[in-house]
Protein backbone atom coordinates (compact mmCIF):
# COMPACT_ATOMS: atom_id res chain seq x y z
CA UNK A 1 0.00 0.00 0.00
CA UNK A 2 1.52 3.06 -0.81
CA UNK A 3 0.22 6.63 0.70
CA UNK A 4 0.20 9.56 -1.14
CA UNK A 5 -1.49 13.40 -0.90
CA UNK A 6 -3.72 14.47 -3.63
CA UNK A 7 -5.35 18.17 -3.34
CA UNK A 8 -4.17 17.80 0.37
CA UNK A 9 -6.38 14.84 0.75
CA UNK A 10 -3.99 12.16 2.39
CA UNK A 11 -5.11 8.38 0.64
CA UNK A 12 -3.65 5.16 0.50
CA UNK A 13 -3.52 2.98 -3.18
CA UNK A 14 -2.54 -0.28 -4.09
CA UNK A 15 1.06 -0.66 -5.49
CA UNK A 16 0.94 -0.14 -9.20
CA UNK A 17 -2.00 2.59 -9.35
CA UNK A 18 -1.45 5.37 -11.28
CA UNK A 19 -1.97 8.82 -10.30
CA UNK A 20 -5.29 8.91 -12.69
CA UNK A 21 -6.81 6.23 -11.19
CA UNK A 22 -5.97 7.35 -7.44
CA UNK A 23 -7.49 10.75 -8.45
CA UNK A 24 -10.43 9.47 -9.81
CA UNK A 25 -11.19 7.27 -6.66
CA UNK A 26 -11.25 10.20 -4.98
CA UNK A 27 -13.77 12.14 -7.26
CA UNK A 28 -11.46 14.42 -8.62
CA UNK A 29 -11.83 15.40 -12.01
CA UNK A 30 -8.56 15.03 -14.20
CA UNK A 31 -9.92 15.65 -18.17
CA UNK A 32 -8.53 12.94 -20.04
CA UNK A 33 -8.10 12.63 -24.25
CA UNK A 34 -6.38 9.38 -24.88
CA UNK A 35 -6.90 7.21 -21.83
CA UNK A 36 -9.49 4.55 -22.11
CA UNK A 37 -10.39 2.53 -19.58
CA UNK A 38 -9.30 -1.25 -20.79
CA UNK A 39 -6.47 0.17 -22.95
CA UNK A 40 -3.08 0.93 -21.20
CA UNK A 41 -2.10 4.08 -20.72
CA UNK A 42 -0.29 5.97 -23.18
CA UNK A 43 0.32 9.54 -21.97
CA UNK A 44 -0.34 11.20 -25.65
CA UNK A 45 -2.42 14.03 -25.37
CA UNK A 46 -0.81 15.14 -21.99
CA UNK A 47 -4.19 16.80 -21.37
CA UNK A 48 -4.21 14.63 -17.85
CA UNK A 49 -1.39 17.07 -16.46
CA UNK A 50 -0.98 17.03 -12.64
CA UNK A 51 1.96 18.51 -10.75
CA UNK A 52 3.77 16.92 -8.58
CA UNK A 53 7.09 17.24 -5.54
CA UNK A 54 7.04 20.77 -4.19
CA UNK A 55 8.55 24.54 -4.50
CA UNK A 56 11.40 24.57 -7.15
CA UNK A 57 11.25 20.63 -7.83
CA UNK A 58 7.58 20.97 -8.55
CA UNK A 59 6.69 19.46 -12.35
CA UNK A 60 4.17 18.48 -14.68
CA UNK A 61 3.92 14.99 -14.91
CA UNK A 62 0.97 13.01 -16.94
CA UNK A 63 -1.18 11.55 -14.64
CA UNK A 64 -2.30 8.69 -16.71
CA UNK A 65 1.43 7.27 -16.67
CA UNK A 66 2.80 7.75 -13.16
CA UNK A 67 2.69 5.69 -10.72
CA UNK A 68 1.38 6.69 -7.49
CA UNK A 69 5.06 7.04 -4.75
CA UNK A 70 4.78 6.73 -1.29
CA UNK A 71 4.44 10.39 0.43
CA UNK A 72 4.38 12.01 -2.82
CA UNK A 73 1.93 15.32 -3.41
CA UNK A 74 -0.03 15.47 -6.05
CA UNK A 75 -1.52 18.83 -7.37
CA UNK A 76 -4.56 18.25 -9.51
CA UNK A 77 -5.88 22.24 -10.15
CA UNK A 78 -3.26 23.82 -9.43
CA UNK A 79 -2.70 27.28 -11.59
CA UNK A 80 0.25 25.97 -13.51
CA UNK A 81 -1.83 22.50 -14.27
CA UNK A 82 -4.63 24.65 -15.52
CA UNK A 83 -2.41 26.90 -17.21
CA UNK A 84 -0.72 23.92 -19.03
CA UNK A 85 -3.97 22.41 -19.69
CA UNK A 86 -5.88 25.14 -21.18
CA UNK A 87 -2.08 25.55 -23.67
CA UNK A 88 -2.49 21.85 -24.44
CA UNK A 89 -6.63 22.25 -25.10
CA UNK A 90 -5.97 25.39 -27.29
CA UNK A 91 -3.45 23.33 -29.61
CA UNK A 92 -5.68 20.00 -29.56
CA UNK A 93 -8.15 22.56 -30.78
CA UNK A 94 -5.59 23.97 -33.54
CA UNK A 95 -5.18 20.68 -34.73
CA UNK A 96 -8.53 19.35 -34.59
CA UNK A 97 -11.36 21.98 -34.61
CA UNK A 98 -14.32 20.04 -35.98
CA UNK A 99 -13.66 17.48 -33.26
CA UNK A 100 -16.68 17.45 -30.80
CA UNK A 101 -14.87 15.53 -28.27
CA UNK A 102 -12.30 18.54 -28.16
CA UNK A 103 -14.96 21.37 -28.71
CA UNK A 104 -16.36 19.61 -25.34
CA UNK A 105 -13.25 20.00 -23.87
CA UNK A 106 -11.96 23.11 -24.64
CA UNK A 107 -15.40 24.76 -23.37
CA UNK A 108 -15.65 22.38 -20.07
CA UNK A 109 -12.22 23.85 -19.52
CA UNK A 110 -13.09 28.02 -20.35
CA UNK A 111 -10.76 27.93 -23.40
CA UNK A 112 -12.50 30.83 -25.01
CA UNK A 113 -9.67 31.99 -27.86
CA UNK A 114 -7.37 29.75 -30.27
CA UNK A 115 -4.80 32.06 -30.83
CA UNK A 116 -3.02 28.81 -33.45
CA UNK A 117 -3.65 28.44 -36.88
CA UNK A 118 -6.36 25.79 -37.67
CA UNK A 119 -4.94 23.02 -39.32
CA UNK A 120 -8.24 20.40 -39.73
CA UNK A 121 -5.74 17.45 -39.00
CA UNK A 122 -8.35 14.21 -39.37
CA UNK A 123 -5.95 12.30 -35.99
CA UNK A 124 -4.48 14.23 -33.36
CA UNK A 125 -1.82 11.18 -32.90
CA UNK A 126 -3.43 10.05 -29.40
CA UNK A 127 -3.35 6.63 -30.31
CA UNK A 128 -6.15 5.23 -28.89
CA UNK A 129 -6.87 3.52 -32.02
CA UNK A 130 -3.91 1.65 -32.23
CA UNK A 131 -4.16 0.46 -28.71
CA UNK A 132 -7.53 -0.64 -29.24
CA UNK A 133 -7.12 -2.68 -32.64
CA UNK A 134 -4.27 -4.35 -30.28
CA UNK A 135 -5.53 -4.94 -26.80
CA UNK A 136 -9.32 -4.95 -27.09
CA UNK A 137 -9.64 -6.26 -31.00
CA UNK A 138 -6.35 -8.27 -30.98
CA UNK A 139 -5.96 -7.67 -34.69
CA UNK A 140 -2.78 -5.18 -34.95
CA UNK A 141 -4.10 -4.06 -37.87
CA UNK A 142 -2.88 -0.76 -37.55
CA UNK A 143 -0.35 1.12 -36.10
CA UNK A 144 1.64 4.23 -36.11
CA UNK A 145 4.08 4.94 -38.96
CA UNK A 146 7.32 7.42 -39.44
CA UNK A 147 8.06 9.78 -37.28
CA UNK A 148 8.15 13.58 -36.37
CA UNK A 149 6.28 15.60 -38.98
CA UNK A 150 5.36 12.33 -41.22
CA UNK A 151 4.08 10.71 -38.16
CA UNK A 152 0.53 8.81 -38.83
CA UNK A 153 -1.50 6.10 -37.96
CA UNK A 154 -2.27 3.00 -40.48
CA UNK A 155 -1.92 -0.54 -42.14
CA UNK A 156 1.34 -1.04 -43.61
CA UNK A 157 1.79 -0.22 -46.99
CA UNK A 158 -1.38 1.84 -47.03
CA UNK A 159 -3.36 -1.07 -48.35
CA UNK A 160 -5.79 -2.94 -46.62
CA UNK A 161 -4.55 -5.75 -43.64
CA UNK A 162 -5.12 -8.75 -43.79
CA UNK A 163 -5.78 -8.83 -40.21
CA UNK A 164 -8.20 -6.15 -40.12
CA UNK A 165 -12.32 -7.57 -39.59
CA UNK A 166 -13.49 -4.18 -40.35
CA UNK A 167 -15.01 -4.05 -36.50
CA UNK A 168 -14.75 -0.62 -36.75
CA UNK A 169 -13.39 -0.24 -33.10
CA UNK A 170 -10.85 2.00 -34.50
CA UNK A 171 -13.41 4.47 -35.66
CA UNK A 172 -15.89 4.14 -31.81
CA UNK A 173 -12.67 5.28 -29.90
CA UNK A 174 -11.45 7.81 -32.06
CA UNK A 175 -11.68 11.70 -30.79
CA UNK A 176 -11.11 13.13 -33.69
CA UNK A 177 -14.48 12.57 -34.92
CA UNK A 178 -13.47 12.28 -38.46
CA UNK A 179 -14.61 8.48 -38.78
CA UNK A 180 -17.69 8.79 -36.01
CA UNK A 181 -20.58 11.06 -36.01
CA UNK A 182 -22.60 9.81 -33.57
CA UNK A 183 -23.27 9.15 -29.91
CA UNK A 184 -26.17 7.19 -27.87
CA UNK A 185 -27.23 9.78 -26.32
CA UNK A 186 -29.34 12.00 -29.11
CA UNK A 187 -29.04 15.26 -28.07
CA UNK A 188 -24.93 14.86 -28.64
CA UNK A 189 -25.49 13.07 -31.90
CA UNK A 190 -24.60 14.97 -34.29
CA UNK A 191 -21.35 16.55 -33.68
CA UNK A 192 -20.55 18.88 -37.43
CA UNK A 193 -17.89 16.70 -38.61
CA UNK A 194 -20.07 14.72 -40.81
CA UNK A 195 -21.41 17.94 -42.40
CA UNK A 196 -18.34 18.66 -43.80
CA UNK A 197 -16.63 15.82 -44.55
CA UNK A 198 -17.71 12.97 -46.66
CA UNK A 199 -18.34 9.44 -44.43
CA UNK A 200 -15.39 7.20 -45.24
CA UNK A 201 -17.41 3.48 -44.50
CA UNK A 202 -19.57 4.38 -48.07
CA UNK A 203 -16.74 3.97 -50.07
CA UNK A 204 -15.53 1.17 -49.32
CA UNK A 205 -16.31 -2.23 -50.85
CA UNK A 206 -18.84 -4.45 -48.75
CA UNK A 207 -19.74 -1.78 -47.05
CA UNK A 208 -23.22 -3.91 -46.43
CA UNK A 209 -21.31 -6.86 -44.37
CA UNK A 210 -19.58 -4.12 -42.13
CA UNK A 211 -19.70 -4.65 -38.86
CA UNK A 212 -20.45 -1.04 -37.86
CA UNK A 213 -19.89 0.71 -34.74
CA UNK A 214 -22.34 4.05 -35.74
CA UNK A 215 -25.20 2.43 -36.81
CA UNK A 216 -27.60 4.13 -37.42
CA UNK A 217 -25.62 7.08 -38.79
CA UNK A 218 -25.61 9.64 -41.66
CA UNK A 219 -23.74 7.78 -43.65
CA UNK A 220 -25.67 4.74 -44.01
CA UNK A 221 -28.79 7.21 -44.20
CA UNK A 222 -27.45 8.31 -47.47
CA UNK A 223 -26.62 4.71 -49.02
CA UNK A 224 -30.02 3.09 -47.73
CA UNK A 225 -31.98 6.21 -49.52
CA UNK B 1 15.40 -16.92 -53.97
CA UNK B 2 15.49 -13.30 -52.85
CA UNK B 3 13.03 -14.18 -49.95
CA UNK B 4 15.54 -17.72 -48.88
CA UNK B 5 18.02 -14.72 -48.45
CA UNK B 6 15.47 -12.50 -45.96
CA UNK B 7 15.18 -15.63 -44.23
CA UNK B 8 18.72 -16.83 -43.78
CA UNK B 9 19.44 -12.80 -42.05
CA UNK B 10 16.18 -13.52 -40.15
CA UNK B 11 18.06 -17.22 -39.04
CA UNK B 12 21.43 -15.62 -38.41
CA UNK B 13 20.23 -12.80 -36.08
CA UNK B 14 17.25 -14.42 -34.13
CA UNK B 15 13.68 -13.79 -33.70
CA UNK B 16 14.49 -11.65 -29.66
CA UNK B 17 12.71 -8.43 -29.41
CA UNK B 18 15.97 -6.91 -30.38
CA UNK B 19 17.75 -7.99 -32.78
CA UNK B 20 14.62 -6.52 -35.54
CA UNK B 21 17.02 -3.36 -36.11
CA UNK B 22 19.58 -5.45 -36.93
CA UNK B 23 17.72 -7.72 -39.38
CA UNK B 24 16.18 -4.74 -40.98
CA UNK B 25 19.99 -3.03 -41.08
CA UNK B 26 21.34 -6.25 -43.03
CA UNK B 27 18.16 -6.04 -45.63
CA UNK B 28 18.85 -2.62 -46.17
CA UNK B 29 22.37 -3.15 -47.16
CA UNK B 30 21.81 -6.30 -49.16
CA UNK B 31 19.36 -4.82 -51.34
CA UNK B 32 19.80 -1.25 -50.72
CA UNK B 33 16.13 -0.97 -49.50
CA UNK B 34 13.62 -2.52 -47.82
CA UNK B 35 11.42 -4.82 -50.23
CA UNK B 36 7.23 -5.32 -48.93
CA UNK B 37 7.55 -9.00 -49.50
CA UNK B 38 10.93 -8.74 -46.74
CA UNK B 39 9.13 -6.98 -44.23
CA UNK B 40 6.37 -9.32 -44.91
CA UNK B 41 8.33 -12.52 -44.49
CA UNK B 42 10.51 -11.01 -41.40
CA UNK B 43 6.72 -10.30 -39.79
CA UNK B 44 6.31 -13.95 -40.81
CA UNK B 45 9.59 -15.45 -39.48
CA UNK B 46 10.15 -13.43 -36.15
CA UNK B 47 6.51 -13.64 -34.94
CA UNK B 48 5.95 -10.26 -34.68
CA UNK B 49 3.06 -8.31 -36.37
CA UNK B 50 3.46 -6.52 -39.78
CA UNK B 51 2.50 -3.35 -38.09
CA UNK B 52 5.74 -3.50 -36.03
CA UNK B 53 7.86 -4.21 -38.22
CA UNK B 54 6.85 -1.35 -40.58
CA UNK B 55 6.51 1.45 -37.99
CA UNK B 56 10.33 0.69 -36.93
CA UNK B 57 10.95 0.49 -40.58
CA UNK B 58 9.71 3.53 -41.23
CA UNK B 59 10.66 5.07 -38.14
CA UNK B 60 14.30 5.06 -38.91
CA UNK B 61 15.83 7.19 -41.28
CA UNK B 62 18.18 4.98 -42.21
CA UNK B 63 15.70 2.47 -43.56
CA UNK B 64 14.36 2.85 -46.98
CA UNK B 65 11.35 1.37 -48.46
CA UNK B 66 11.76 2.65 -52.08
CA UNK B 67 14.48 1.33 -54.30
CA UNK B 68 17.53 3.69 -53.80
CA UNK B 69 19.75 4.16 -56.82
CA UNK B 70 23.29 2.80 -57.17
CA UNK B 71 25.29 5.55 -55.46
CA UNK B 72 23.71 7.29 -52.60
CA UNK B 73 24.19 11.20 -52.07
CA UNK B 74 24.27 12.55 -48.73
CA UNK B 75 24.20 16.40 -48.71
CA UNK B 76 24.34 18.33 -44.99
CA UNK B 77 21.83 20.81 -44.18
CA UNK B 78 22.39 20.93 -40.67
CA UNK B 79 22.92 24.03 -39.24
CA UNK B 80 26.43 24.86 -38.94
CA UNK B 81 26.57 23.23 -43.19
CA UNK B 82 23.88 25.73 -43.30
CA UNK B 83 25.53 28.62 -43.14
CA UNK B 84 28.34 27.81 -44.36
CA UNK B 85 26.47 27.61 -47.94
CA UNK B 86 25.12 24.05 -47.87
CA UNK B 87 21.58 25.20 -49.21
CA UNK B 88 23.94 26.45 -52.61
CA UNK B 89 25.39 22.90 -52.94
CA UNK B 90 22.27 21.03 -52.39
CA UNK B 91 20.36 23.12 -55.39
CA UNK B 92 23.40 22.41 -57.11
CA UNK B 93 23.10 18.48 -56.59
CA UNK B 94 19.63 19.10 -57.49
CA UNK B 95 20.55 20.58 -60.94
CA UNK B 96 23.37 17.97 -61.39
CA UNK B 97 21.23 15.03 -61.04
CA UNK B 98 18.09 16.25 -61.95
CA UNK B 99 16.20 14.71 -59.42
CA UNK B 100 14.71 16.06 -55.97
CA UNK B 101 15.75 15.25 -52.08
CA UNK B 102 14.49 12.19 -51.19
CA UNK B 103 14.48 10.53 -54.90
CA UNK B 104 16.19 8.82 -57.23
CA UNK B 105 17.41 9.25 -60.54
CA UNK B 106 15.42 7.31 -63.52
CA UNK B 107 18.51 5.28 -64.71
CA UNK B 108 18.50 4.37 -61.10
CA UNK B 109 21.69 5.44 -60.35
CA UNK B 110 21.79 8.78 -57.91
CA UNK B 111 19.98 8.58 -54.65
CA UNK B 112 19.72 12.37 -53.24
CA UNK B 113 18.98 13.15 -49.55
CA UNK B 114 19.47 15.54 -47.32
CA UNK B 115 21.08 14.78 -43.73
CA UNK B 116 20.52 17.05 -40.88
CA UNK B 117 24.27 16.43 -39.44
CA UNK B 118 26.91 13.92 -39.79
CA UNK B 119 29.29 15.29 -37.09
CA UNK B 120 31.55 17.14 -38.94
CA UNK B 121 30.31 20.65 -38.96
CA UNK B 122 34.06 22.07 -38.83
CA UNK B 123 34.46 20.57 -42.33
CA UNK B 124 31.25 21.84 -44.01
CA UNK B 125 29.78 22.25 -45.95
CA UNK B 126 29.95 18.21 -45.92
CA UNK B 127 29.26 15.61 -48.32
CA UNK B 128 29.07 12.19 -48.43
CA UNK B 129 28.79 9.60 -51.36
CA UNK B 130 28.46 6.22 -51.38
CA UNK B 131 30.14 6.44 -47.80
CA UNK B 132 33.36 8.72 -49.02
CA UNK B 133 33.45 12.36 -47.32
CA UNK B 134 33.51 15.21 -49.28
CA UNK B 135 35.20 18.32 -46.80
CA UNK B 136 34.33 22.32 -47.91
CA UNK B 137 32.63 21.64 -50.81
CA UNK B 138 31.91 24.77 -53.29
CA UNK B 139 29.27 24.21 -55.61
CA UNK B 140 31.88 24.14 -58.72
CA UNK B 141 32.96 21.12 -57.53
CA UNK B 142 29.73 19.54 -57.21
CA UNK B 143 29.74 18.40 -60.74
CA UNK B 144 33.29 16.52 -60.06
CA UNK B 145 31.75 14.66 -57.55
CA UNK B 146 29.01 13.09 -59.58
CA UNK B 147 31.47 12.47 -61.94
CA UNK B 148 33.65 10.66 -59.55
CA UNK B 149 30.70 8.49 -58.45
CA UNK B 150 29.49 7.57 -61.63
CA UNK B 151 32.69 6.02 -62.28
CA UNK B 152 32.87 4.73 -58.93
CA UNK B 153 34.46 6.07 -56.00
CA UNK B 154 35.97 2.52 -54.70
CA UNK B 155 37.68 1.71 -58.01
CA UNK B 156 39.71 5.05 -58.38
CA UNK B 157 42.96 4.04 -57.03
CA UNK B 158 42.73 0.93 -59.13
CA UNK B 159 42.36 2.66 -62.01
CA UNK B 160 45.33 4.93 -61.90
CA UNK B 161 47.32 1.81 -62.48
CA UNK B 162 47.61 0.82 -66.24
CA UNK B 163 48.33 -2.64 -65.91
CA UNK B 164 45.11 -3.30 -64.04
CA UNK B 165 42.32 -3.62 -66.33
CA UNK B 166 39.02 -5.80 -65.96
CA UNK B 167 38.29 -8.23 -68.18
CA UNK B 168 35.37 -10.55 -69.61
CA UNK B 169 36.04 -13.96 -69.90
CA UNK B 170 33.45 -17.07 -70.96
CA UNK B 171 33.48 -20.90 -70.87
CA UNK B 172 36.15 -22.21 -73.40
CA UNK B 173 33.69 -25.68 -74.00
CA UNK B 174 30.37 -23.81 -73.75
CA UNK B 175 31.24 -20.22 -74.26
CA UNK B 176 28.67 -19.33 -71.57
CA UNK B 177 29.92 -15.74 -70.13
CA UNK B 178 31.61 -16.76 -66.75
CA UNK B 179 31.07 -12.96 -65.35
CA UNK B 180 28.75 -12.72 -62.65
CA UNK B 181 26.85 -9.31 -62.44
CA UNK B 182 25.26 -10.04 -59.43
CA UNK B 183 28.39 -9.60 -57.29
CA UNK B 184 31.29 -7.38 -56.78
CA UNK B 185 34.80 -8.33 -56.47
CA UNK B 186 37.34 -5.04 -56.35
CA UNK B 187 34.23 -3.35 -57.56
CA UNK B 188 33.80 -5.07 -60.71
CA UNK B 189 31.69 -8.60 -60.81
CA UNK B 190 33.70 -11.46 -60.88
CA UNK B 191 34.46 -14.48 -63.26
CA UNK B 192 31.99 -17.19 -61.52
CA UNK B 193 33.18 -20.76 -61.82
CA UNK B 194 32.45 -23.90 -59.74
CA UNK B 195 34.84 -25.48 -57.67
CA UNK B 196 35.25 -28.74 -56.28
CA UNK B 197 37.96 -29.85 -53.41
CA UNK B 198 38.35 -32.38 -50.08
CA UNK B 199 34.82 -33.07 -51.43
CA UNK B 200 33.59 -29.81 -50.67
CA UNK B 201 31.92 -28.35 -53.91
CA UNK B 202 31.23 -24.62 -54.05
CA UNK B 203 31.59 -21.04 -55.82
CA UNK B 204 34.31 -19.08 -56.63
CA UNK B 205 34.47 -15.84 -57.26
CA UNK B 206 37.84 -14.39 -58.98
CA UNK B 207 38.62 -10.61 -59.74
CA UNK B 208 38.07 -10.38 -63.46
CA UNK B 209 40.78 -7.41 -63.00
CA UNK B 210 43.79 -7.99 -64.53
CA UNK B 211 46.74 -8.31 -62.24
CA UNK B 212 44.22 -8.19 -59.22
CA UNK B 213 44.35 -11.82 -57.28
CA UNK B 214 41.27 -10.92 -55.30
CA UNK B 215 38.74 -13.87 -54.53
CA UNK B 216 35.84 -14.65 -52.66
CA UNK B 217 34.60 -18.46 -51.82
CA UNK B 218 31.84 -19.91 -50.48
CA UNK B 219 34.46 -22.62 -48.53
CA UNK B 220 37.92 -21.37 -47.49
CA UNK B 221 40.72 -22.97 -49.96
CA UNK B 222 43.73 -24.11 -48.10
CA UNK B 223 46.51 -22.71 -49.13
CA UNK B 224 48.49 -25.37 -51.43
CA UNK B 225 45.40 -26.97 -52.51
CA UNK B 226 44.69 -27.94 -55.83
CA UNK B 227 40.89 -27.26 -57.03
CA UNK B 228 39.18 -28.70 -59.85
CA UNK B 229 37.20 -25.77 -61.57
CA UNK B 230 33.72 -26.26 -63.54
CA UNK B 231 32.15 -24.32 -65.80
CA UNK B 232 28.55 -23.13 -63.55
CA UNK B 233 26.62 -23.69 -66.98
CA UNK B 234 27.90 -26.59 -68.51
CA UNK B 235 29.73 -28.62 -65.97
CA UNK B 236 32.94 -29.40 -67.47
CA UNK B 237 35.78 -29.21 -66.21
CA UNK B 238 37.85 -26.62 -66.98
CA UNK B 239 41.59 -27.89 -67.11
CA UNK B 240 44.54 -26.83 -69.74
CA UNK B 241 46.90 -29.66 -70.95
CA UNK B 242 49.91 -27.39 -70.22
CA UNK B 243 50.44 -27.93 -66.43
CA UNK B 244 51.62 -24.58 -64.72
CA UNK B 245 54.93 -23.48 -65.15
CA UNK B 246 56.03 -22.36 -61.73
CA UNK B 247 54.06 -25.79 -59.56
CA UNK B 248 53.02 -27.97 -61.84
CA UNK B 249 49.30 -27.75 -60.87
CA UNK B 250 46.47 -28.18 -64.00
CA UNK B 251 46.01 -24.67 -65.09
CA UNK B 252 42.38 -23.43 -65.93
CA UNK B 253 41.88 -21.86 -68.85
CA UNK B 254 38.75 -19.18 -69.98
CA UNK B 255 38.16 -17.11 -73.39
CA UNK B 256 38.06 -14.09 -73.13
CA UNK B 257 35.50 -11.81 -75.15
CA UNK B 258 37.80 -9.36 -76.96
CA UNK B 259 39.87 -12.15 -78.32
CA UNK B 260 42.74 -14.38 -76.35
CA UNK B 261 43.20 -17.15 -73.64
CA UNK B 262 42.85 -16.38 -69.90
CA UNK B 263 44.98 -19.27 -67.99
CA UNK B 264 45.16 -19.23 -64.02
CA UNK B 265 46.94 -21.96 -61.75
CA UNK B 266 44.60 -24.08 -60.09
CA UNK B 267 46.44 -24.03 -57.14
CA UNK B 268 45.41 -21.66 -53.99
CA UNK B 269 48.19 -19.06 -53.74
CA UNK B 270 50.24 -19.58 -56.74
CA UNK B 271 50.05 -16.55 -58.76
CA UNK B 272 50.77 -17.78 -62.18
CA UNK B 273 48.98 -17.13 -65.10
CA UNK B 274 48.85 -16.44 -68.65
CA UNK B 275 47.13 -13.94 -70.73
CA UNK B 276 47.39 -14.46 -74.26
CA UNK B 277 45.43 -11.90 -75.95
CA UNK B 278 45.69 -13.03 -79.60
CA UNK B 279 48.93 -14.10 -79.68
CA UNK B 280 50.22 -11.02 -77.85
CA UNK B 281 51.50 -12.66 -74.40
CA UNK B 282 51.67 -10.15 -71.35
Amino acid sequence: MINLTINGIETTVDKGTTLLEAAQFLGLPIPTLCHMEGLTPYGACRLCVVEIGEGSRARLVTSCTYPAEEGLKVRTASRRVVKARKMILELLLASCPQSKVIQDLASAHEVRQQRFRQEYENCILCGRCVRMCEEQMMAKAIGFRGRGEQRSIGTPFDVKSEVCRTCGGCMYVCPACQLRCTYNEPERAICGGCANLSPPCIEKEKFKDMMCYMHPCVACEIVDR
Amino acid sequence: MKLQHVENIVDKHGSERGSLIAILSDIQSTYSYLPEEALRTVAQKTGKSLVDVYGVATFYRSFSLKPRGKHLCSVCVGTACHVRGSERVAHEFEQQLQVKPGNTTSDRQFTLEHVNCLGACALGPIVVVDGHYFSNVKTTEVKRIVGQAREGLDTVEVKTDQRVFPLDVSCPRCNHGLMDPENLVDGYPPIRVTISFERKHGWLLLSCLYGSFNSRSEHAIPLEATVHVFCPHCHAELSSATPCASCGATMVPMIVRQGGVLQVCSRHGCREHVLDLDGVNL
